[in-house]
């Protein structure tokens, strides 16, 4: 940006630059690096069947990431910590309601949304009326949820997903994709749709870059930032009903794997946390490769301290590509 | 002092804002006050001093460990690997003391090869966030994976105890009083010390306006990375309290400590924001949340029902604190 006239000549090379500092280029380069480097070394680990398991693997987080994307897009350090636990509790709700039976399904969806919408509601609540921070208030709602599911988890039991439902996150629904996979890509067209082409979309990126001039040239920004963290809430419900759909049975906890991973993928894919701009499609890309790069490290033959010593040091590798902050200057 | 200490706009003129400038942890102290008084009218004995005394060593841990994260939080940074420090330090010296015949004199050693990794992580953790200017929520995310990743590689599984000589010290008594009186006692005079020094006027600096702390010629960088270094610190000599306290082992002890670390942080008056805050909040902070489980209890809430009611109190301490500062800076 400093380099105010650029020759001509350095037009091209400038734009090149500018595309291979594009995030979701920077996912894509390396998700197909990943795929050719877990290829060599395991072979079979780019075939068709395991990409499409790495993909179904990587809607749950991506569903999840979806809310998280907002909120973070919303800005005013917006983040939520409470995803987790909604994915956990929803999974053990939609579990009880359908309890292996078909006919439970919609209730159980439709109960699920409620519950999700509910918690992100009384999180949007707490930050906007109450003006507590989104970090601190998610981080109270963590700890209600995770004692809520120990009252629920003592009450009933498990429960178990209904075959239509494990059907539709596992088995081949249209083009040989399951459903989960066409539910994603709908996810992503109706994300992609409302960020760019709807008046709520673009207020998002209005309050979530300048707070005040938003609030000054109408949008009512209570009220956005309160709908952020309801479908946010929405969002971790629709995952926590498929993540009970790919596992068949809800297990104790099973959504606090999903809490920080989705904020990784929302980085990964190009939206600061500081919010204001980047978009789902990078966040897309960014579950995608997160997931790859969780599974390449199972195929690699070292023990689990090993896989987490070099996830973690991949991670902060990675994160060198995107979005570091700015050199202090005098 | 008063002008970094002093949030831009907040009115200090009255003489309640005032107060509340100089002791942001009045509101903490003053449900800390209204707890004990509940847990003595439900449970007479729990204010023994037996029972305080227990409450402290089981809770020291916590303290240090809030503490820890208020240093990064005085400069506006976080540490989400403050539990991964723990945990490291924790098998790390367990195996020392183990390797080196379990002597008194082993002991001390392990401790301060310990106090040794914990400056370590933290200065690591320094130079990713700050040094790299990398996002710290995210960055330290990371490298809390690496620090399990290293635990697990020294300890796979937990179980192995401390030497007795260790936890009976830390149970124990000299001169008729208790052990970890003195530590509470040391640990007090160490944090007013440590309270005095010019790193946490430049740490506050830092965390009220990063630009102008530079602009005015601070060293931004270095200053973050110290305080992450006294983070680790802390970190490693909570981890030496908690070895005390379970006389065992354990790569995972420390990971659901991490956000009580940053929640007892908040209840004692800190804003995550930066800037503005106190230790001995973070201090009073870690036992609300400690008497907070005990009232629980003695109330006679169902087992099943203690997290739930857990969560929502602290939640709501959280909200209470947040609004009631709020209000008296106004």
């Amino acid at each position: 940006m400093s380099a105010a006239e650029p020759g001509i000549g350095r037009t091209a090379a400038l734009s090149a630059e500018r595309l291979v500092r594009q995030p979701i280029i920077v996912a894509l380069a390396l998700i197909a690096a990943l795929l050719v480097a877990g290829e060599l070394l395991s072979p079979g680990f780019a075939s068709g069947e395991q990409i499409l398991r790495l993909l179904i693997v990587a809607a749950l987080l991506g569903i999840v990431a979806a809310g998280q994307n907002l909120v973070i897009l919303g800005g005013r350090e917006g983040i939520d910590l409470s995803v987790g636990g909604v994915v956990s509790l929803s999974a053990i709700v939609a579990g009880n309601i359908m309890n292996g039976a078909d006919a439970g399904i919609v209730p159980a969806i439709l109960a699920c949304v409620a519950i999700g919408g509910l918690f992100g509601l009384i999180n949007g609540v707490g930050v906007t009326l109450l003006r507590i921070p989104p970090l601190v208030m998610t981080l109270g709602m963590l700890g209600v949820l995770q004692g809520l599911l120990v009252v629920v988890r003592q009450g009933i039991p498990s429960g178990n997903a209904a075959p239509a439902l494990s059907g539709f996150v596992t088995q081949p629904f249209l083009l040989g994709l399951p459903g989960i996979i066409w539910l994603w890509i709908g996810i992503g067209a109706f994300m992609a749709f409302l960020l760019r082409r709807t008046v709520f979309g673009h207020r998002i990126y209005a309050i979530g870059s300048n707070e005040h001039a938003a609030a000054m040239a109408g949008v009512p920004v209570r009220l956005m930032r309160v709908s952020l963290f309801i479908l946010s809430g929405m969002f971790a419900a629709i995952a926590g009903i498929c993540l009970l759909g790919y596992s068949g049975q809800s297990f104790a906890n099973v959504g606090e794997q999903y809490m920080l991973p989705s904020i990784i993928a929302v980085v990964f894919g190009g939206t600061p946390l500081s919010g204001g701009k980047g978009g789902y499609t990078g966040t897309m890309a960014g579950a995608v490769l997160l997931v790859i790069l969780q599974s390449i490290l199972t195929t690699i033959n070292i023990d689990e301290a090993g896989r987490q010593i070099v996830f973690g040091a991949t991670l902060l590798v990675l994160m060198l590509f995107y979005g570091r902050g700015r050199a202090m200057r005098g | 002092m008063s002008g970094l200490v002093a949030q831009p706009g907040a009115g200090a003129h009255t003489g309640i804002g005032r107060i509340f400038e100089r002791f942001p942890f009045l509101p903490a102290f003053v449900i800390l006050i209204a707890l004990l008084v509940l847990n003595g009218l439900f449970e007479p004995n729990s204010l023994s001093f037996g029972a305080l005394t227990g409450l402290v060593s089981t809770y020291l841990a916590l303290m240090l460990l809030a503490v820890a994260q208020t240093y990064v939080v005085y400069a506006a940074d976080i540490d989400l690997s403050v539990g991964a420090i723990l945990s490291l330090v924790n098998v790390s010296i367990i195996v020392l003391m183990q390797l080196m015949g379990g002597s008194a004199l082993s002991v001390l050693v392990a401790c301060f090869a310990g106090i040794g990794i914990g400056l370590a992580c933290g200065i690591f953790n320094g130079i990713i966030v700050a040094g790299l200017r990398l996002q710290p929520i995210v960055a330290t995310f990371a490298t809390s994976i690496i620090f399990t990743g290293i635990a697990l590689y020294i300890m796979p599984v937990s179980g192995i105890p401390a030497p007795s000589v260790y936890w009976r010290t830390y149970g124990g008594r000299l001169f008729d009083v208790p052990f970890v009186i003195y530590l509470a006692v040391a640990v007090a005079v160490i944090l007013y010390v440590i309270a005095r020094t010019r790193l946490i006027t430049q740490l506050l600096a830092v965390g009220d306006n990063q630009q102008s702390a530079y602009q005015s010629g601070l060293p931004v960088t270095m200053t973050r990375i110290r305080g992450y270094a006294l983070c680790g610190v802390f970190a490693a000599l909570a981890a030496l309290c908690i070895t005390g306290d379970t006389a065992s082992g354990d790569p995972l002890v420390g990971g659901a400590m991490t956000l009580n670390s940053v929640a007892a942080v908040v209840l004692g008056g800190t804003a995550l924001s930066g800037g503005v805050g106190s230790v001995a909040g973070s201090v009073i902070g870690a036992l609300i949340i400690g008497l907070v489980n005990s009232l629980v209890f003695f109330v006679g809430t169902p087992s099943e029902w203690q997290n739930l009611v857990q969560g929502l109190a602290i939640l709501v301490a959280l909200t209470v604190g947040i609004l009631v500062s709020r209000r008296a800076g106004q």
